[in-house]
């Protein structure tokens, strides 16, 4: 196969370049964000003022607000930063990149936070929430992409799984009355959009990215195409989907706080953190996960020792389509009930950098997509505020994450070795 | 990829009778054929979809056991309606183009040639976007982010236009044009920079930057630089007079110096790829990388150069349409045609002719779609649907090859994995 590249130029001067320059960058990074945080938030703040959080969620579990002395918290947090900052460029060993800037990012928010909100009430719980409810589809969308690549298939297809899902979710949930009905069906056609790019991909060789981004485009046209010719005229029996509604767990839910945002969820959350679990443990596992990543480093090898290829690709291909495609159902019946045009806005896209930003593993696909999730949700939190932020810049936080992720500067970003690379038997 | 012409006579068995070398020609599955072949794949799949989508069709065929020839009209009065929408509103009534000229009316005239107007117009973005992405795949990269370059040269394209009123035109438009491609080269260089320093994979930066233009402009349209004055829509400033391409045929017609510009641009880029020692590197990238390092080539430089490039380019498919049509940008502006420019580029097969003619297909597409969705009422987004699936085949022609039994000649292009 002449087409496995040799990595980036220059690689082995390169990847110790990287790694100072990752240490210098962290460095730089957290030092950043305690200028930040004193310079501009804490220059801007007068001595006595406080900001509300409020904690309160469920009005069964009353959780007395939190107070919080704004000028205190701000030098508080800033000098944490500082210190993380020195820690970061003065020691020498491996860098717990990820923590750090994690907990830098952390402290950070907060510090926001209190300082957006001075006089006001914040209501952080919502916050939270709505983060959470974000990262569903998000998650999901992830894991996906991470079903396909693990095995060496690039699926950029995750937005086209997501919108058409969503659209058939909304339309069988509305047309049936059953919404598990429209669940499986969103999560099968998330599956039969899989195997069409399984099929062009692996067994016709096509590029993986360019099929995948025609089958957005295919996707966009068909879904928009239908809403108009045949939801809007037919809105009542086609495009009104119920609900999910959420599920207590019993117990769970009374703890104060943490009860209401995770034990107090619709199925959607719930079937996430199961999917979530079950592709943890399956990939890194068992004999299955470790066939799939061999199938994803090296080809030509476990071909060699009997492992089949295609099939694997095949099934994985598919089995994140439907991932995808119950991330898509979230959509609709999982929250906001009709489909409506492009809905999913290019969230599949932010999927599939979650993917790349988790470095290509569930658990940091799900770190990622709450972060991702939060920035989002903190849009919405800015603008009950009267603190004069441009939510478009909070808004171009994933990508610009995702850049630099890729770029090497939070740590070494690396797929699977034959990911995009079509296979032929010899 | 081939850049030659195709040449019928080229299959080594060549010569015979004239007859029996068209047919082998048919028979051999070479690009032209299978982008027919795709063409035809496309209108079907989507005469299913039209079909689908009509109530009547679809009513007639649950009473197929009793009336099946019912079933038949209403499908085909479905899809002939349909395709005939689009027909008419891309290219017009050819007889009504006769009769306009025959009458000698210059109003008839202009109303006849108004569907062939605006399908050049729908064709300029369409041609500079796909353009300045094929030229990116003939170096081996992918740039997906058109729809952030296409915005990045509607901005400096808008603001080289109502920054510095009172230029003459013959300084204003170049003015305008160039801080249009200046922009757009700029966010072609960062994912190029990026992949040359770090080895970032530009699909992943390039498609990250879109959604960054796409804010940058939304806040921009909130300051009171763009905003245009009494502040409460996010529009933009409109363009100065002298800054705008002039139309071509009349007031009455929106075709404009744009569209002459873009088929300069095609001519332009050929030559860059086919004559110049810059497009012999790129082609040398692209089609054995390793081959150029040991050659010589600097790599990273070349990333580069072909990134900036491919940005500038697009970025005047975003300063055609604001400098020749709209005259002012607002938010979410260049809907899909960032987009669409990588599948223009990928019909074409990275060839500058091809995309040309991709372009004027998809641009008729776009032309005859806002007809069909006013005339026939049949959504716009059947187009796109056509288009994707027409990519699709033509991406992959082993499908092709199957459907229609026909030896295809080569293989779809393939760029490989996040590492390359």
């Amino acid at each position: 196969m002449s087409q496995v590249e040799p990595a980036a130029p220059g690689s082995r001067e390169l990847r110790k370049d990287l790694a100072a320059m990752r240490r210098r960058a962290l460095a730089i990074a957290l030092l950043a964000l305690a200028a930040i945080d004193l310079l501009v938030f804490a220059r801007t703040t007068s001595a006595g003022s406080k900001t509300i959080f409020e904690l309160n969620a469920a009005p069964a579990l009353p959780v007395p607000p939190i107070h919080i002395p704004v000028l205190a918290t701000l030098v508080g947090l800033g000098i944490v930063c500082v210190l993380l900052g020195l820690a970061q460029y003065l020691w020498k060993g491996n860098p717990r990149t990820y923590l750090l800037l994690g907990i830098g990012l952390a402290l950070t928010g907060i510090a926001f936070l209190a300082w957006a909100g001075q006089g006001e009430t914040v209501d952080v719980e919502g916050l939270l929430m709505t983060s959470l409810i974000e990262a569903v589809p998000l998650t999901l969308g992830a894991l996906s992409g991470l079903l396909c690549e693990r095995s060496g298939v690039i699926n950029i297809a995750i937005e086209g799984q997501f919108l058409i899902a969503a659209f058939v979710g909304a339309v069988v949930g509305s047309a049936t009355g059953n919404l598990w009905i429209g669940l499986l069906c969103g999560a099968l056609s998330g599956g039969l959009v899989g195997l069409i790019l399984a099929v062009f991909t692996i067994t016709y060789r096509a590029d993986q990215i360019i099929v995948g981004v025609v089958i957005d485009a295919f996707a966009l046209g068909l879904t928009t195409f239908f809403l108009l010719s045949l939801l809007v005229p037919n809105q009542m029996t086609l495009n009104s989907p119920a609900v999910f509604g959420p599920i207590p767990i019993p117990l769970l839910d009374k703890i104060p706080i943490v009860g209401p945002l995770l034990f107090d969820q619709n199925i959607m959350v719930y079937l996430t953190i199961i999917i979530l679990v079950i592709v943890q443990v399956a990939l890194f596992q068992t004999r299955w996960g470790l066939r799939v990543r061999a199938v994803g480093e090296h080809p030509r090898a476990a071909e060699t020792v009997g492992i089949n290829v295609l099939r694997i690709r095949y099934r994985n291909v598919i089995l994140g389509g439907i991932v995808a495609g119950i991330g898509g159902a979230s959509f609709t019946i999982g929250s906001t009930g009709q489909f409506a045009h492009n809905m999913t806005a290019g969230l599949g896209y932010i999927a599939l950098a979650a993917m790349i930003f988790g470095r290509w593993r569930p658990l940091g696909a799900l770190g990622a997509a709450l972060l991702f999730g939060f920035f989002d949700a903190l849009q919405f939190t800015l603008s009950a505020l009267s603190a004069p932020i441009p939510s478009d810049f909070l808004a171009m936080f994933p990508y610009l994450a995702t850049i630099l992720a890729v770029a090497g500067l939070v740590g070494r970003v690396v797929p699977p070795a034959a990911d995009g690379q079509p296979y032929a038997r010899e | 990829m081939s850049d030659e012409p195709l040449r019928p006579g080229a299959d080594p068995a060549g010569g015979g009778s004239a007859v029996a070398r068209i047919g082998r020609f048919f028979l051999s599955g070479n690009v032209v054929v299978v982008t027919f072949l795709a063409f035809v794949s496309a209108l079907f799949i989507g005469a299913i979809i039209i079909i689908l989508a009509s109530p009547a069709a679809v009513a007639a065929w649950g009473r197929f056991g009793h009336d099946p020839g019912a079933a038949f009209a209403q499908s085909w009065h479905a899809i002939a309606t349909a395709y005939s929408a689009l027909f008419i509103g891309s290219i017009g009534s050819p007889r009504g183009i006769v009769e306009a000229i025959a009458s000698g009316d210059g109003h008839r005239i202009s109303g006849a040639f108004y569907p062939l107007s605006e399908t050049l117009v729908s064709t300029t973005p369409l041609m500079m976007a796909g353009l300045g992405i094929a030229l990116a795949f003939r170096a081996g990269l992918f740039d997906i982010g058109g729809q952030g370059q296409l915005i990045l040269g509607a901005l400096g394209a808008t603001l080289g236009g109502f920054l510095v009123p009172g230029l003459p035109i013959y300084l204003h438009l170049p003015l305008a044009i160039v801080l249009g491609a200046l922009f757009g080269a700029a966010w072609g260089f960062i994912p190029g920079i990026l992949k040359a320093r770090t080895g970032a994979h530009e699909v992943i930066t390039s498609m990250m930057l879109n959604y960054v233009a796409l804010n940058l402009l939304t806040f921009l349209l909130t300051t009171a630089l763009f905003q245009a004055p009494p502040r409460y829509q996010p529009v933009s400033k409109a363009v100065a007079d002298t800054a705008r391409l002039p139309h071509l045929a009349g007031p009455s017609l929106r075709l404009n110096l744009g569209f002459i510009l873009a088929a300069a641009c095609v001519v332009g880029v050929a030559w860059l790829l086919q004559r110049s020692t810059l497009g012999f590197k790129f082609r040398m990238l692209g089609a054995n990388r390793e081959a150029a390092r040991v050659a010589g080539v600097n790599i990273s430089l070349q990333y580069v150069l072909a990134m900036t490039l491919a940005g500038a380019i697009v970025g005047l498919a975003g300063t055609f349409m604001v400098l020749g049509v709209d005259y002012q940008v607002a938010a979410g502006y260049g809907g899909t045609i960032g987009f669409d420019g990588i599948t223009v580029a990928i019909l074409g097969q990275g060839n500058p002719y091809g995309v040309g003619l991709s372009a004027l297909l998809f641009g008729a597409f776009a032309a005859g779609g806002r007809t069909m969705q006013l005339d026939a009422n049949i959504p716009l987004q059947l187009v796109q649907v056509l288009q994707a699936v027409l990519v699709l085949f033509v991406a992959a022609p082993g499908v092709i090859r199957t459907i229609f039994r026909i030896r295809v000649r080569g293989a779809g292009r393939v760029f490989g994995g996040w590492s390359g």
